[in-house]
C-alpha cells in the first residue's frame, strides 16, 4: 500500500499520469513551435498568436459545418483537409500581417508586441462579429473520440494519442524545414548574420515573410487540432498566450530543442502537481518554478548565442 | 541643470500651467461630479503611465506587469477600507461579526495577522508604497542583476501578473477572490460615496499627480535621469564607464512601481472597489498603451494619454459598444505604425512648429530657440 | 398606503393581462391601455425618474464585448424580447418602455460606471442586467446608493439580499438540495466528487452541497478548483477515475467547459453510463452549443428551466423568441430568468400604481407571474423567486428532457443555517 493505494492502484496512477503528462507535453510543443521560430529565428513578440491559433479553430469548424451539410460521406476524414486549410488560412494571413506591420519594426521589437496586441484585439472582436460571441462546437468523426482501454483502470485516449502523433509529424517537419533544407539554412543565416546573409545574396525579406507565415501556419493547425481537447470561442486564444510564451522563453530563445525540452519539463511538472495538489496552486506553483528558475538562468534551458 | 530655468523650460512651463489648470480649474468647472469623477478614474491610470514613461522611454524597460503594483497599491488601501467597513454592528448578521463578509463567506472566523496591521491608516499610506517597491526590488534584484531585459523582462513580468491574479483569485477567503474587496464606505469616518467626497478625493488625485509629476520630473533632469537615457542608448558604455547599471535598473522599477501604487490607492478610493481584474496581463497592456499614445518620452504625454483612450474607450462603448475592440485595436497599430512617439510627438512635429511661425509673424523678433529638453 | 390604492378593476386587468401576455396580446393590450389612463406622470413618478407621459426609460447592462459576451448575449436578447411584448401589450400604466442600453465590456468597474450613469444621468426606472457575481457586487453600493432596481438574472452563490436588487435567478440552495437528493434517491448515489472552476459561485455552491451531503452521512470522495480558462483536465479525470465515485457533481464554467467534457469522453467516461453520474449545476443549452451535444449526452443537470419544458407558457415564449432572434437560438436558464425581470417589474409597478423606487420595492414581495415560462414563480420577502428545482437529462442534440421536477416551490434562502 502507498498511501490510500494499492499497488495495481498506483502502477496506473503512474502510466495514465505519465499519459496526460505527454498529452500536455504535446499540447505545449504545438503552442509553442510556430512562436518559437517567430519569436526565436525573428526577435519577434507575436502576441496574436492565440488568435491565428483560434483561426484554424475556426476554419475547422466551417469545415465540418460544410462538410455535414454537403459531403457528409467524407464526413470521417474531413479533419485533415480541415487541418490544411488552417495551415493555408493562418500562413496567409501571418503573410499579410508580415508585410503591412511586421516589416516595419524589425528594429522595435517592444513595439511588435504591441502592434499585434493590438491586431489580436482586432481578431477578436472580427471573430465576434462574423461568429457570434458564443463558443462554436466543433463536431468530431467518431473514430477521433472514446478511449482504447489497456487494462481495466488505464485507458488511453485517442484524441490525446492523435494530438501527440500529430506534434511529432510536426516537430519533425520543422525539424527538416529548418535544418535539412536549402530554405531552413537561408532562415538560419539571416538570423546570425542578416547583412552578410544580405551580402551573399539570400532575400532576407522574403525569408522573414516566410518564416512568420510558417509560424503562423503552425499556429493555425494547433488551433486545428486543439478543437479535440479546448474550446472555440473569439477569446479563447487569450488562454494560451502566457502558457506559450513561458513555454519559449524557458526554453531559451532560438533553440527549438530548448522549446521542445522546456514544454516537457512544464508539462510533466504541472501534471504531477496537478495530481496531488488541488488545480488552481498546482497552476501558481507551476508558474512560479519557471520564473524562478528564469531569474537564476535568464537565458533559458539552452541558448544560442546570436549576434545582434 | 538645464539652463532654461528650474525644474522644466519655459515652453515646459506652458505645458505644465497648462496642464493644472486643466485639472484643477476647467475640468471641475466643465463637467458634473458624476464624469469629473469618471476623469479622476482615468488619472489614477496616468499615475501608472508616468511611472511607465520612466521605466519605458526612460530606461528602455518594457514591464508588462504594471498592473500588478497598482493592484498590489489598491489592495492595500482596499483592505484598510474594508476594515474600517466591517465593524461589529455593521456585520452583525455574519456568524463571526467584525470580519469582512467575504472572510465570513468562506467559514474564517478570525481576521488574519496579516491583515490586522492594516487597522492603521499610517500603516496602510506605508505599505502602499512600500509593498509594490519591496515587490519591484526583488523581481528587479533577480533579473536585472542577471542581465535580463528587453523581451524577457517583459514577458516574465507578464507571468508574474499571471500568477498573482491566479493567486488572488484562488485564496479568496483572504483576499475576496474574483470579486475582490467591495462595498467600501468611509476614511476614517468619511463617506467616500457622497458627490463631496467625490469633489475632494478628485482635487486629491489630481494635485498628487501633479506631484508625481514633478518628482517624475526632477529625477529625469537629475545626473541619474541622464544615466538612465545613456542606458537605454548603450547600456554596455555606461557599463564599462564604471556604473552599475543593475541597481539604476532596480531603482527606476522600484520608483515606477511605487508611483502606479499611488494610483491605485487612489483608484480604490474613487471607485469604491479593487479585485482582480486590474492585476493581469490585459489592464497592464493597456496601461503601457496609455503611456504609448501618450508618448513614451513625455510625462505630460503619459497624462493625456491615460485621458484621451480611457475617454475614447468610454464614449465607443456607449455609442458603438460592439465596434471598440476594433477602435482600440486600430489605435494600438496606428500609433505603433504612425507615430510611434504618441501625441506628446504629433505635438513636437506638427503643432510646435505652427505655432512657432504663427507667433514669428507677429512679433518681429523671432523667439528664441527652445532647447527640446522635453525629449 | 399607496401600494394599497390601484382599484379592484385594475387588479383585474392586471391579472388577466398577466395571464394573457404571452399568448393573446391583442386583449391584454385593449386591457391595459384603458387601465393606464388617467395616471399623470406626477402622481406615478413623484421622485424625478425618467418617465414622461408617454415613455419610461429602463436601462440594460450587460457585457456585449469581452470574455463574458458569451454568457450575457442570451440574457440581453431575453430582456429585449420581454420589453417588446410589454410594449405590442400598451407598456406599462400606458407609458412605452425605451431601452437605453450599456456594455459593462466584462469589466467591472464599467459596470460600476454604467450603472451610476444609468441612474444619475439616464434617472432609468429600472435596471436588468449583471450576469457575473463579480459585476454584481460591484454594481451593488451604486444602486444601494443612488436607490436604483436591478433585476439580476444568473443563478448564484446567495450570501445576499439588497433591497435594490430582485434576483430573479435561483440562489445555491434552491439550485442544489433538491438535485442531490434526487440523485440519492432516485440513483442511490453514495459517494461524490465535487468540482469547479475557481471563484466564488462554485467554492460557495460545493461548500453547500458537501454539507448536504455529509449530513445525509455519505461521502465526498474529492473538491478541486480549476482558475478560470483551464483547458487541461487530465489529471483530475484520472484522479476521478482512481476514486471512482458515484457521482462528478461539476461546476465548471466558460471555455473551461469545453474542454472537460471533451476531454472527459475522450478518456472513455461515458456519462450515458452513469457510472459515474454526472450532475451539473452550471452547464445550460447555451454552454452545450460550444461543448457539442455529443459530448455533453447523458449529463443531469439541475436547475430551474430547460428550453424544453412542455407547459404552453414555454412553448409561446420560445416560439416568440425564435421569432425575434432566429431558429438556431437555445435558450438557457439564465436567458429565461432575465426574461422574467421586465415583467415582475411591470407587475410591481402597476400594483404600486407608480414608478417610484420605494414603492416598487414595498410592492415586489408577493407578486406572482403565472405566465413565466417555467411556470409560475413567485417574489419572496428577501427578493428572491420562489421556484421549482428541476433535474433535465442532456441529449444529443443538445437539449435536455425533464426527468424530474420538485412538487413544490422550492423556497429560496440565501443565507442558509447550518450550510456556511
Amino acid at each position: 500500500m502507498i498511501g490510500d493505494y494499492t499497488y495495481s492502484e498506483f502502477f496506473s496512477i503512474l502510466a495514465m499520469q505519465g499519459f496526460a503528462g505527454l498529452i500536455l507535453f504535446s499540447v505545449f510543443v504545438l503552442m509553442a513551435l510556430g512562436l518559437a521560430i517567430i519569436f526565436g529565428q525573428m526577435g519577434v513578440i507575436n502576441m496574436a498568436h492565440g488568435e491565428f491559433m483560434i483561426l484554424g479553430a475556426y476554419v475547422t469548424y466551417l469545415c465540418s459545418t460544410l462538410v455535414t451539410t454537403y459531403l457528409p460521406a467524407f464526413f470521417p476524414y474531413y479533419f485533415f483537409l480541415a487541418m490544411a486549410l488552417a495551415f493555408v488560412a493562418s500562413f496567409s494571413l501571418g503573410v499579410l500581417v508580415e508585410w503591412v506591420l511586421i516589416r516595419h519594426l524589425y528594429r522595435r521589437p517592444l513595439d511588435t508586441l504591441l502592434a499585434t496586441w493590438g491586431l489580436s484585439l482586432v481578431l477578436q472582436q472580427f471573430y465576434r462579429s462574423v461568429f457570434g460571441a458564443r463558443e462554436v462546437g466543433v463536431t468530431l468523426p467518431d473514430w477521433m473520440m472514446g478511449s482504447v482501454s489497456v487494462s481495466e483502470t488505464i485507458e488511453v485516449p485517442l484524441n490525446g494519442l492523435f494530438v501527440m502523433a500529430l506534434t511529432m509529424i510536426i516537430a519533425l517537419g520543422v525539424y527538416f524545414i529548418m535544418y535539412r533544407s536549402s530554405w531552413g539554412k537561408r532562415v538560419r543565416a539571416v538570423v546570425q548574420n542578416r547583412v552578410m546573409a544580405g551580402a551573399v545574396g539570400i532575400n532576407t525579406k522574403m525569408v522573414d515573410r516566410m518564416t512568420f507565415g510558417l509560424g503562423c501556419g503552425i499556429a493555425g493547425i494547433a488551433g486545428s487540432a486543439f478543437t479535440m481537447i479546448g474550446s472555440t470561442g473569439p477569446t479563447a486564444g487569450q488562454l494560451y498566450i502566457v502558457d506559450t510564451f513561458l513555454v519559449v522563453v524557458f526554453g531559451g530563445a532560438g533553440s527549438l530543442i530548448g522549446t521542445i525540452a522546456s514544454a516537457f519539463t512544464i508539462s510533466q511538472a504541472q501534471s504531477t502537481m496537478e495530481f496531488f495538489l488541488s488545480g488552481s496552486m498546482a497552476k501558481v506553483l507551476t508558474l512560479l518554478t519557471v520564473v524562478g528558475i528564469l531569474m537564476l538562468r535568464p537565458q533559458g534551458l539552452f541558448s544560442l548565442n546570436i549576434r545582434r | 541643470m538645464p539652463a532654461a530655468g528650474f525644474l522644466f523650460s519655459k515652453k515646459e512651463w506652458l505645458y505644465f500651467t497648462i496642464l493644472a489648470a486643466l485639472l484643477l480649474v476647467v475640468m471641475p468647472l466643465a463637467v458634473d461630479v458624476f464624469r469629473l469623477n469618471l476623469i479622476g478614474k482615468y488619472l489614477t491610470y496616468a499615475f501608472v503611465a508616468i511611472g511607465l514613461v520612466l521605466l519605458w522611454g526612460g530606461g528602455g524597460i518594457l514591464s508588462l506587469g504594471q498592473g500588478i503594483f497598482f493592484g498590489l497599491g489598491g489592495y492595500c488601501m482596499a483592505m484598510f477600507l474594508k476594515l474600517e467597513a466591517s465593524t461589529p454592528a455593521a456585520t452583525k448578521i455574519q456568524s463571526t461579526p467584525g470580519i469582512p463578509d467575504f472572510m465570513d463567506w468562506n467559514q474564517i472566523t478570525a481576521l488574519p495577522s496579516w491583515w490586522q496591521p492594516f487597522y492603521s491608516l499610517t500603516f496602510t499610506i506605508v505599505a502602499i508604497i512600500l509593498v509594490p517597491s519591496f515587490f519591484a526590488f526583488v523581481i528587479g534584484a533577480a533579473m536585472f542583476k542577471r542581465r535580463v531585459g528587453g523581451v524577457y523582462f517583459a514577458i516574465i513580468t507578464q507571468a508574474v501578473a499571471a500568477i498573482l491574479t491566479i493567486l488572488i483569485i484562488g485564496q479568496q477567503g483572504y483576499t475576496g477572490g474574483v470579486n475582490g474587496i467591495t462595498d467600501l464606505r468611509t476614511l476614517h469616518g468619511w463617506d467616500i460615496r457622497t458627490d463631496s467626497a467625490k469633489l475632494i478625493l478628485y482635487f486629491v488625485n489630481a494635485l498628487l499627480l501633479i506631484g508625481v509629476l514633478l518628482l517624475a520630473q526632477s529625477v529625469r533632469i537629475s545626473k541619474f535621469g541622464r544615466l538612465l537615457i545613456a542606458m537605454r542608448d548603450r547600456e554596455d558604455r555606461v557599463r564599462f564607464s564604471g556604473y552599475d547599471v543593475a541597481n539604476f535598473k532596480i531603482f527606476i522599477f522600484c520608483l515606477a512601481a511605487a508611483i502606479s501604487a499611488i494610483g491605485g490607492a487612489m483608484f480604490t478610493l474613487q471607485v469604491g472597489f479593487m479585485s482582480p481584474s486590474f492585476v493581469g496581463i490585459v489592464p497592464s497592456i493597456e496601461m503601457v498603451i496609455f503611456a504609448a499614445v501618450g508618448g513614451r518620452l513625455s510625462l505630460f504625454g503619459a497624462i493625456y494619454g491615460a485621458l484621451l483612450v480611457n475617454a475614447a474607450k468610454t464614449t465607443f462603448s456607449e455609442s458603438f459598444p460592439e465596434l471598440w475592440l476594433f477602435a482600440m485595436g486600430g489605435l494600438f497599430i496606428a500609433v505603433v505604425m504612425a507615430f510611434p512617439f504618441g501625441l506628446a510627438g504629433v505635438v513636437k512635429d506638427h503643432v510646435e512648429p505652427f505655432f512657432a511661425k504663427a507667433l514669428a509673424r507677429f512679433s518681429k523678433p523671432s523667439p528664441e530657440p527652445q532647447p527640446q529638453a522635453a525629449e | 398606503m399607496s401600494d394599497e390604492t390601484p382599484s379592484s378593476s385594475m387588479n383585474i386587468s392586471r391579472r388577466s393581462l398577466l395571464a394573457g401576455a404571452a399568448s393573446i396580446p391583442l386583449l391584454a393590450a385593449f386591457n391595459s391601455v384603458a387601465s393606464a389612463q388617467g395616471l399623470p406622470t406626477a402622481v406615478v413618478n413623484t421622485t424625478g425618474l425618467a418617465v414622461t407621459d408617454t415613455t419610461v426609460k429602463v436601462g440594460i447592462l450587460h457585457s456585449v464585448t469581452g470574455t463574458m459576451a458569451i454568457s450575457e448575449t442570451g440574457s440581453v436578447q431575453a430582456e429585449k424580447l420581454a420589453i417588446e411584448q410589454i410594449n405590442a401589450t400598451g407598456g406599462i400604466l400606458g407609458r412605452k418602455i425605451e431601452v437605453i442600453q450599456e456594455d459593462g465590456g466584462s469589466d467591472w468597474p464599467t459596470f460600476a460606471e454604467k450603472a451610476k450613469k444609468l441612474l444619475v444621468e439616464d434617472k432609468v426606472a429600472s435596471v436588468f442586467g449583471c450576469w457575473t457575481s463579480a459585476s454584481r457586487k460591484a454594481v451593488l453600493p451604486v444602486f444601494e446608493q443612488y436607490n436604483g432596481m436591478l433585476y439580476y438574472p444568473t443563478f448564484y452563490e446567495g450570501l445576499e439580499e439588497s433591497p435594490n436588487v430582485i434576483y430573479t435567478g435561483q440562489e445555491a440552495t434552491q439550485q442544489i438540495l433538491a438535485g442531490i437528493d434526487w440523485v440519492v434517491k432516485e440513483k442511490g448515489a453514495k459517494s461524490f466528487y465535487l468540482l469547479g472552476s475557481d471563484y466564488i459561485w462554485p467554492r460557495t455552491s460545493n461548500k453547500i452541497a458537501r454539507k448536504h451531503i455529509e449530513k445525509k452521512g455519505l461521502e465526498v470522495v474529492g473538491e478541486e478548483y480549476y482558475p478560470l480558462g483551464h483547458t487541461q483536465f487530465n489529471s483530475v479525470i484520472n484522479k476521478i477515475k482512481l476514486k471512482k465515485p458515484d457521482v462528478i457533481y461539476a461546476i465548471i464554467v466558460g471555455g473551461s467547459n469545453v474542454a472537460f467534457y471533451k476531454q472527459l469522453k475522450a478518456a472513455g467516461i461515458d456519462m450515458t453510463k452513469e457510472k459515474p453520474l454526472l450532475l451539473t449545476i452550471s452547464v445550460t443549452e447555451d454552454e452545450i452549443l460550444g461543448i457539442g451535444g455529443e459530448n455533453m449526452v447523458g449529463a443531469y443537470a439541475s436547475m430551474k428551466y430547460f428550453q424544453s419544458l412542455p407547459n404552453d407558457n414555454n412553448k409561446a415564449f420560445v416560439a416568440a423568441f425564435k421569432k425575434m432572434w432566429g431558429d438556431n437560438i437555445v435558450i438557457g436558464d439564465v436567458t429565461q430568468a432575465a426574461y422574467l425581470g421586465p415583467w415582475l417589474w411591470k407587475a410591481a409597478v402597476e400594483k404600486a400604481g407608480s414608478f417610484d423606487i420605494d414603492k416598487v420595492r414595498t410592492a415586489s414581495p408577493g407578486i406572482e407571474l403565472t405566465t413565466a415560462p417555467e411556470g409560475y414563480v413567485k417574489i419572496h420577502e428577501n427578493h428572491h423567486l420562489w421556484s421549482k428545482t428541476r433535474i433535465g437529462h442532456a441529449r444529443a442534440d443538445g437539449q435536455y428532457d425533464l426527468v424530474y421536477e420538485t412538487k413544490d416551490l422550492m423556497e429560496p434562502n440565501p443565507f442558509p443555517e447550518g450550510y456556511q
